[in-house]
């Protein structure tokens, strides 16, 4: 069984255009645990995630996984912030992560109706998935990624422009996805779902990583004046 | 005006009394057309799909070519198509000329640009789109390439009814080409670009409203095969 965890990340950057967008960082990161990004804007939360995920472009340091990076890159899903879909039914979109690996269609539309089930969307599984709400597309981007039961699921933003109880009906799903085995890397700008749902916390500032620990330590006892001026809702550059 | 109406008159007669000469014409004009149409189809949708998903050195260079080549001559081509074809050229040996073959190659030849640089248009806009998607996913090019063909192919329909629209009105290289052969290479533009030369006005105009006919015939043929209307916004 491949082992992911421990990561561990060493001087890493990424920019573009000549501009920094996060780095150096150095981190270590173990298995089984949420770990939530939190920062103000622009402090480099998503771009830490592609980095992480291998989306971006590392331009420094080192992103070492417990295996292969080729190999970790294969049990990883990213949801996005703003969930792309696909323009086919919500099976369909469901399903797509399986059939690109290579799994036959039969067993790829039955994990996928199993997954659209789960997330509460079985009623409109024949339904174009660009004409659902907010709400069902981010369930659906959730299944998803889901659907190929990644040991590691990148998260930017998942419940961001939702309402309460979309917000719950998706913490529900990424606490399920925790509890089956699943790390979550998560970024948010809600400290409430951030202490619902973390483990550990890194506090992101200017691009660096300031802060971080477990998610108890941080909320209760933050280090720095940055961090506990952040959790008051101050405004920290 | 006397004309026009002759040749309405005229067109409706021959429609409905299915003149044989007529209907070999109409015939072969589809078949050119429709063979040409999938050929280039083949051909133009993977290559704008590549153009859209894969970066290269002289991938700016060859979109410009390919739009450039959107308003390629006719008679150049066919005159290019000749030389080729003729005995004394490189394809010579196949003995194509004055052969609805020949045609063919010519209209794959005007209608591939086309085709390509609006179904690029499409596939680009949608692989800015899908990026971080299919990136994230780990998706090999190839699969790229076919999930963008699959997912814009309503899109991918316009681009090619826009192909077939240029290949059925086209008469410039497939006169050099076919030759206008009676019973042998003459479609429904050669026959009326002949008509004309010989005066008779409304047998032409009769001619061009049966043209006119089976593209629109056509095109709604196709939308409605695929449904475009029926399924909102794809």
């Amino acid at each position: 069984m491949t082992e992911l965890f421990p990561l561990k990340v060493r001087g890493a950057a990424t920019a573009r255009r000549g501009k920094m967008l996060v780095g150096p960082v150095d981190l270590d990161l173990c298995g089984q645990k949420a770990c939530v990004v939190i920062g103000p804007n622009g402090s480099g939360k998503t771009s830490l995630l592609r980095l992480l995920h291998g989306a971006a472009r590392l331009h420094r340091g080192t992103i070492t996984w417990a295996c292969p990076t080729d190999e970790a890159r294969h049990h990883q899903s990213f949801v996005f912030q703003r969930p792309v879909m696909l323009r086919r039914s919500v099976l369909d979109n469901i399903a797509y992560p399986l059939l690109v690996h290579g799994v036959k269609k039969p067993a790829a539309l039955d994990a996928a109706r199993d997954w659209a089930g789960r997330v509460g969307l079985t009623e409109m599984l024949r339904r174009p998935a660009t004409v659902l709400s907010g709400g069902e597309q981010q369930k659906l981007a959730l299944a998803r990624a889901l659907v190929t039961r990644p040991k590691v699921l990148f998260l930017d933003e998942p419940c961001a422009a939702l309402d309460g109880r979309a917000m719950r009906e998706i913490e529900a799903i990424l606490t399920d996805a925790k509890t089956a085995g699943t790390k979550l890397i998560m970024t948010t700008h809600d400290m409430g779902q951030a202490r619902r749902l973390a483990d550990e916390v890194v506090f992101l500032l200017g691009g660096l990583v300031h802060e971080t620990g477990p998610a108890t330590t941080f909320f209760d006892h933050p280090e720095t004046p940055e961090a506990r001026a952040f959790l008051n809702g101050d405004i920290v550059e | 005006m006397t004309d026009l109406w002759s040749g309405l008159a005229q067109a409706f007669w021959l429609v409905v009394t299915l003149d044989a000469e007529l209907v070999e014409i109409s015939a072969r004009s589809l078949q050119v057309s429709l063979t040409a149409l999938v050929i280039a189809s083949l051909i133009a949708m993977p290559l704008a799909a590549l153009l859209a998903v894969r970066r290269f050195r002289w991938r700016r260079g060859v979109i410009a070519i390919l739009n450039a080549l959107m308003g390629l001559p006719p008679v150049v081509v066919g005159l290019v198509v000749y030389v080729m074809l003729s005995r004394s050229g490189p394809l010579g040996v196949l003995g194509l000329l004055f052969t609805p073959a020949a045609m063919i190659i010519a209209q794959i030849i005007i209608v591939v640009p086309l085709i390509a640089s609006i179904a690029h248009q499409s596939l680009r806009d949608l692989w800015q789109e899908y990026h971080d998607l299919l990136i994230s996913m780990n998706v090999s090019q190839w699969q790229k390439m076919k999930t963008l063909l699959w997912d814009a192919r309503r899109a991918l329909l316009t681009a090619s009814l826009a192909g077939f629209g240029r290949a059925i009105g086209e008469v410039g290289a497939i006169m050099i080409v076919g030759g206008n052969i009676d019973h042998a290479t003459r479609v429904l533009t050669t026959a009326i670009a002949l008509e004309t030369g010989k005066g008779d006005f409304a047998l032409a105009l009769a001619l061009g409203f049966v043209l006119i006919g089976l593209a629109i015939a056509v095109n709604l043929a196709i939308h409605w095969l695929s449904r475009t209307e029926r399924e909102g916004r794809w």
